[in-house]
C-alpha cells in the first residue's frame, strides 16, 4: 500500500476522467456551444469540406437522373442478383443510423450522464443516414415515381399490400423509425432554439428560431409535461430501434436462401447495426470537436466509452459470424455447407477475409486502453469497421444470391461505375448534411449540458 | 392612445435552482396559487415545490400507442381478410403472427406522436408571444442562467404591492412587473 499518486493511466485515474470539463457555469456552456451557430464566422475549412461535399452531391444528382432516364439496367445487378448495391447501401445506412437514437433512448433510460454531449449530433446524423439509406429501396424500385404503391391506399386497382410479406414491414418500421427520431430530435431542440431565439443578433434569426422554437419560455410546467414526454420517447424508441434492424434481417432471413434463412439474423444485424453506428459517430465526432474546439464537452471518457461499446458489439457481431459458421456445419444442410465453402473459397473470398480483418481481428486492439485514449488510432478504427460493416452486408446479399441451389442459377456480380457513383453521392449527401447541420442548429444540447453543470456544482458542495 | 396596461404578475429573480425551489416552497406556503417558475434546463423537485400533481402525458401516450397499435392490426385484418383476401395454400387468412410488426410499429408511432403533440397542445405552443417577453431580464437570462418565480395576477391573493414585497422578501434579484401587451 503505497500512499503515491496512482500512475496517470490507472482505473482510479480513469474512472474521474470528467465528462464535461472543469469550471464552467450556465452562461459559459451557453456561450461557447451557442455561438458556434450564432456568432463564429464561415471558416475557409467549412467552405472547402462542405464544397466537396456539395460536388459529390452534384454527381449523385447526374447517377439519379441518368438511372431515372436509363432504368436500373445501369447498374451491375442482373438475374439472379437482383438486390447488388442498393441492398447492400440500404442495409449500411440504416444500420449506421441505429446509433443515434440507441445513445439518446437507451443511454438515456441508463441514466448515462456521458450521453448528453454527443446525443444530439448522433441523433442529427440518425435522421441523415435514414435518409440515405431510404434513397436505395426507393431507386432499386426502378419506377421511383411510383414509390407510393407501397404504402397502403384506397387505390382504383382495388389491390392493397401484402402484409405477410417482411418487404412491407419495412416500409412501416423504416418510416416509423424515421418519424420518431425526427420527433425526438425535435422535442431536444426545442429549448435550445429558444436559446438561440434569445441570444440571436439580428431580427431576421431571431424570427426563424423564434418560430421553431414555438415560444417555448421555460416554464416549470411546460418542463413537467416536457419531460415525461421525452422520458416516454425515450421509452418507445429504444424497443423501435431495436425492432427496425430485425425487420431488416427479415428481409433475408424469412427466404430460404442458403446463408440468409437463419435465426442467428435479428440479434447479429442489430448488434452490427449499433457496432457501425457507433463507428460513425467517433469518425465525426472526433474531427468535429477538434474543429470547434469541443474537447471540454466531448471529452476522452467519451471516445472511451464509445470504444468499449463498439469492443462489445462487435464481440456480438464475431459471435453471429461464428454461429452462422457452426450452425451450418452442425445442420449438415448440403446448402449451407456449400455456401460457407464458397464464402471461404469462392470468388469472393476476398471479401470475406477483409470483413473479417476488418469487424473481428482489427477491433480486438480495442481491449488496449492506449489505443482506446489515442485519437488518431481511433479515428482509422472507426473507418475500418464501417469498411468492414459494408462489406458484411456485401458477403451477404452478394454470396447467397450468386450461388444458391442449382448451378444453373448461379452468377456473378460486379458494380459499375453508376453503383459507386450512387454510394458515393450518398456519402456525400450525409456529410454535406452534417457540415449545414453543424452551423445551423447546436451541436450539442445545451440545456442538457446545464443540467449536468447544476448536478456537478451540487456535487461539489 | 393613453389606456392603462393589465398586469400579468411579478417577476423575480434567482441564481440558483436551489433559491428557487426554496421560493417557491415559500409562496405556496404565504398562500399564493397561480404561479409559475421559469427555468433554463428542468430543475427536479420543481414541480413538487410548485404544489402541481402528476402530468396527463402518460395518459395521452397509452391512448395514442392502444389507438395506433388496434387500427394498425385492425386495418391489416381488414385488408387481408375482407377486402382483399387472398387464399395462399389454404393456409387462414388471419395470419395474425404476420401481422405483428406492423401492429408494433404503429403503437410506437402512434404513442409517440401522441406524446409529443400531446404534450405540445397541453403546454398551448406554438404561443409566439408572451407577456413574459416583455421583461428585458427575462429575454436576456431566462433561456441561459437564471431561474425565475411569476406571481400571477390571477390569482385571489394577488395584489401587486404585496406580491412585490414579498418576493423582495425572498431576496429575489431585480423583482419586475410583468405587462400584459
Amino acid at each position: 500500500m503505497s500512499t503515491s499518486k496512482p500512475p496517470i493511466n490507472s482505473p482510479e485515474i480513469q474512472r474521474l476522467t470528467p465528462v464535461l470539463g472543469p469550471g464552467h457555469t450556465y452562461a459559459s456552456i451557453t456561450d461557447k456551444i451557442s455561438s458556434i451557430v450564432l456568432t463564429r464566422p464561415i471558416s475557409l475549412g467549412w467552405l472547402v469540406g462542405f464544397g466537396i461535399c456539395f460536388a459529390i452531391i452534384m454527381l449523385l444528382m447526374v447517377a439519379v437522373t441518368y438511372l431515372i432516364g436509363k432504368g436500373v439496367g445501369i447498374w451491375g445487378i442482373n438475374i439472379p442478383i437482383g438486390w447488388g448495391f442498393a441492398i447492400v447501401n440500404f442495409v449500411w445506412w440504416i444500420g449506421i443510423g441505429h446509433a443515434g437514437t440507441l445513445i439518446s433512448a437507451i443511454l438515456f433510460l441508463l441514466n448515462q450522464k456521458w450521453r448528453t454531449s454527443i446525443n444530439r449530433f448522433a441523433e442529427a446524423m440518425t435522421l441523415f443516414a435514414v435518409m440515405c439509406a431510404g434513397l436505395f429501396p426507393l431507386l432499386h424500385t426502378g419506377r421511383p415515381w411510383y414509390a407510393y404503391w407501397m404504402f397502403p391506399y384506397p387505390s382504383t386497382m382495388s389491390i392493397w399490400p401484402q402484409f405477410r410479406s417482411p418487404l412491407i414491414w419495412d416500409v412501416f418500421a423504416v418510416s416509423t423509425y424515421f418519424t420518431v427520431s425526427l420527433l425526438f430530435w425535435f422535442v431536444g431542440l426545442i429549448p435550445d432554439l429558444a436559446t438561440l431565439r434569445d441570444r440571436a443578433a439580428s431580427k431576421v434569426t431571431a424570427i426563424i428560431y423564434g418560430m421553431l422554437a414555438m415560444g417555448w419560455r421555460g416554464s416549470a410546467r411546460h418542463w413537467q409535461r416536457y419531460q415525461s414526454a421525452y422520458l416516454l420517447l425515450a421509452g418507445l424508441a429504444t424497443p423501435l430501434v431495436l425492432s427496425v434492424h430485425t425487420v431488416v434481417s427479415f428481409d433475408f432471413a424469412i427466404a430460404i436462401v442458403p446463408g440468409w434463412h437463419t435465426t442467428i439474423f435479428p440479434p447479429y444485424f442489430v448488434a452490427g447495426a449499433i457496432y457501425s453506428g457507433f463507428a460513425m459517430v467517433l469518425t465525426i465526432a472526433i474531427p468535429l470537436r477538434k474543429a470547434y474546439g469541443l474537447e471540454e464537452y466531448i471529452t476522452m471518457r467519451h471516445l472511451e466509452n464509445m470504444a468499449k461499446v463498439m469492443l462489445a458489439t462487435g464481440l456480438i457481431v464475431a459471435y453471429g459470424y461464428f454461429f452462422e459458421f457452426f450452425m451450418s456445419e452442425y445442420s449438415g444442410n448440403k446448402w449451407d455447407v456449400f455456401l460457407v465453402a464458397q464464402r471461404l473459397h469462392g470468388p469472393y473470398r476476398y471479401y470475406y477475409f477483409a470483413l473479417i480483418l476488418c469487424n473481428i481481428l482489427t477491433p480486438q486492439l480495442l481491449w488496449i486502453h492506449k489505443i482506446r485514449t489515442n485519437v488518431f488510432i481511433l479515428f482509422l478504427m472507426s473507418l475500418v469497421i464501417n469498411t468492414g460493416m459494408w462489406l458484411e452486408r456485401f458477403v451477404i446479399v452478394v454470396i447467397s444470391l450468386t450461388r444458391d441451389f442449382v448451378p444453373s442459377a448461379w452468377g456473378r456480380y460486379s458494380a459499375t461505375f453508376w453503383d459507386y457513383a450512387v454510394l458515393l453521392g450518398t456519402l456525400g449527401l450525409f456529410t454535406g448534411l452534417l457540415f449545414l447541420f453543424v452551423r445551423v442548429l447546436p451541436a450539442i444540447s445545451i440545456a442538457e449540458m446545464r443540467e449536468l453543470v447544476a448536478h456537478n456544482s451540487e456535487e461539489h458542495e | 392612445m393613453e389606456q392603462q396596461s393589465h398586469i400579468y404578475g411579478v417577476l423575480g429573480e434567482f441564481s440558483t435552482p436551489q433559491s428557487l425551489i426554496a421560493a417557491a416552497k415559500q409562496a405556496r406556503q404565504a398562500g399564493y396559487r397561480s404561479m409559475d417558475a421559469y427555468t433554463p434546463f428542468p430543475i427536479e423537485g420543481l414541480s413538487e415545490a410548485m404544489g402541481w400533481g402528476r402530468t396527463l402525458v402518460p395518459l395521452v401516450t397509452l391512448i395514442g400507442g392502444l389507438l395506433g397499435g388496434l387500427s394498425g392490426f385492425g386495418f391489416q385484418y381488414w385488408v387481408s381478410v375482407i377486402a382483399y383476401p387472398e387464399n395462399i395454400g389454404g393456409r387462414s387468412l388471419n395470419s395474425w403472427p404476420a401481422f405483428i410488426p406492423v401492429t408494433f410499429e404503429m403503437t410506437v408511432l402512434g404513442a409517440s406522436l401522441f406524446a409529443v403533440f400531446g404534450m405540445l397542445a397541453m403546454n398551448k405552443l406554438p404561443q409566439p408571444h408572451h407577456p413574459l417577453f416583455n421583461v428585458d431580464r427575462f429575454q436576456k437570462h431566462a433561456s441561459t442562467d437564471r431561474f425565475f418565480l411569476c406571481l400571477q395576477a390571477d390569482d385571489p391573493k394577488f395584489s401587486l404591492p404585496d406580491a412585490a414585497r414579498f418576493l423582495q422578501g425572498l431576496k429575489a434579484e431585480n423583482v419586475s412587473e410583468v405587462h400584459d401587451d
